[in-house]
């Protein structure tokens, strides 16, 4: 048999792997597609967890491909196992239950996970959010009445805090910054949020560090830089997420940020490409700045591509950055990378709505900022995000001007 | 099998454009197309329920502002990722002025 029949193996059974396994019956790749993950469930969605399925009686996960469709697909799911070696000179991969996967091509979608609070202390109480059983876990603690504590005013713990409140639930944000949202979201939005949160009765502490954690199995308690203590019923941790990369690491490959990855999504080996949470990549719309996006449409979007380059469709990476967030009524986007801005400019939409346009030093719409109740923002953010794509320097003023549509710019 | 509801006067829509109409309890979006022709789907995106009037319609696509879902507003067929299932369509004809759907 040729080594046809080896077929493509995909680590990772998120988002980003399961488009790929699906992407490659797309492509009508007729070859074995063996798709490794180490939960239980078909690939799902990951957002809702810390939004919906906070907040339903019954949480269930979104699935992207049910087994049965993955069966249909002749897309082999090998779940509940890990995959913990890589052999690069045969070709295999070797699994936590023995087996061994041999491969033509390999797409490691090994994602991300929470990034880990570096202090003593922490015990049962202390808890992360990444997948669905996590969800599940912190679900049973967002009653009426709890005490639940948030480490980290980054997307995932206010949306959480949302939820919590949601539910009844009395919410305290700790973030060390001096503002929620520091990464990626400019002052003037994340200021917004924060007013939210507050009319919403959650309570945020900002600038304070944390100096201690005594977690007892019932309840924790936090002690704080400047003096203040809280005791939690629940502290759900959401400082971030590093990139999951031991297996690419012990296998050799090039690691930057990420399993390093060129514009096709190729690690430094040619038969091992990486894509989504995991890997950092030349991000071409900014001249090739290397940066690793943990993002939901990011996933989606490199598992489609992985998926075509490992059918040696040589096609480089193109899309632009996008980053959505929903708390309470509002509605967050993002297309770009704030940071490549050097100037803004500011255009209301009506109903408290508005967008940040960021500009390059030479009038390049590098990055547009969004937000507004409900969907008020996404039209006009989707149109900056092709003006970004195109490198477009439209005019200051015709970005400001609510009069002018941002589509007659796309044409120019 | 009659049942022409009249939605909106053509004005109301700009070319390559979409707009949200509610009829009984149901939410629909219609469309006019850059060639100047008008459809209509159901008003909700098939993955997540949101209102798709509040998308972007690029030449025959309509863009859910939510989270990118694709759908080809005249045949209503689902384009990619999030989306796999298809929008229903609904027959579309203007009579002096406005625009008429048949919602069945």
């Amino acid at each position: 048999m040729t080594d046809m029949a080896r077929g493509m193996v995909i680590i990772g059974a998120g988002e980003c792997g399961g488009r790929a396994a699906l992407a490659l019956r797309e492509l009508a790749y007729d070859g074995p597609v063996t798709l490794v993950g180490d939960e239980p469930h078909p690939p799902y969605e990951r957002p809702p967890l810390s939004k919906d399925a906070m907040v339903s009686e019954a949480p269930e996960i979104k699935a992207i491909a049910s087994e049965a469709i993955l069966a249909e697909k002749s897309i082999r799911h090998i779940h509940s196992v890990q995959a913990v070696a890589i052999d690069r000179a045969a070709h295999a991969v070797r699994l936590s239950d023995g087996s061994v996967l041999p491969y033509d091509k390999l797409l490691l979608a090994t994602g991300s996970t929470p990034r880990k609070l570096p202090m003593p202390g922490l015990g049962p109480r202390c808890v992360y959010l990444r997948t669905f059983t996590d969800a599940l876990a912190i679900r049973a603690h967002l009653t009426a009445g709890n005490r639940i504590a948030i480490i980290g005013g980054g997307f995932i713990g206010l949306e959480l805090a949302a939820a919590a409140r949601k539910l009844g639930a009395s919410v305290t944000v700790i973030e060390a910054q001096p503002r929620i949202l520091m990464r990626g979201v400019p002052a003037e939005i994340a200021e917004i949020i924060h007013e939210a949160h507050v009319a919403e009765g959650v309570k945020i502490l900002c600038g304070d560090g944390i100096v201690s954690i005594a977690d007892d199995g019932k309840q924790v308690r936090i002690a704080l830089a400047g003096g203040q203590e809280l005791s939690a019923d629940l502290a759900v941790i959401g400082i971030g997420a590093v990139p999951v990369t031991g297996l690419a690491a012990e296998a050799g490959l090039t690691i930057d940020n990420g399993i390093a990855v060129d514009a096709e999504l190729r690690s430094s080996d040619p038969d091992i490409f990486a894509a989504g949470d995991c890997c950092s990549f030349p991000l071409a719309v900014y001249g090739g700045r290397r940066v690793r996006l943990e993002a939901w449409r990011n996933a989606q979007e490199q598992g489609a591509l992985a998926a075509r380059n490992m059918l040696d469709t040589g096609e480089a990476h193109a899309a632009v950055p996008w980053f959505w967030s929903d708390q309470y009524g509002l509605s967050l986007q993002i297309a770009g990378l704030s940071d490549e801005g050097r100037s803004t400019v500011r255009r209301d939409l009506g109903d408290g709505a508005f967008i940040l346009f960021h500009l390059a030093e030479d009038g390049r719409l590098v990055a547009a900022s969004g937000i507004g109740p409900g969907n008020a923002v996404a039209r006009d953010i989707r149109l900056a995000e092709m003006l970004i794509g195109k490198r477009a320097k439209p005019a200051p003023e015709a970005l400001g001007s609510q009069a002018i549509k941002l589509k007659s710019l796309l044409a120019a | 099998m009659n049942d022409w509801v009249e939605a909106c006067a053509t004005g109301d829509i700009d070319e390559e454009d979409v707009m949200r109409f509610d009829h009984g309890g149901r939410t629909f979006a219609i469309y006019r197309s850059p060639d100047d022709e008008f459809f209509a789907t159901d008003g909700l995106c098939t993955h997540e329920k949101v209102h798709l009037a509040d998308g972007l319609v690029m030449d025959d696509i309509i863009e859910c502002p939510k989270h990118n879902g694709r759908f080809n507003y005249k045949t209503g067929d689902a384009r990619g990722a999030p989306v796999c299932v298809n929008l229903k369509t609904y027959p579309v004809k203007v009579d002096a002025g406005k625009v008429l759907i048949q919602i069945g």
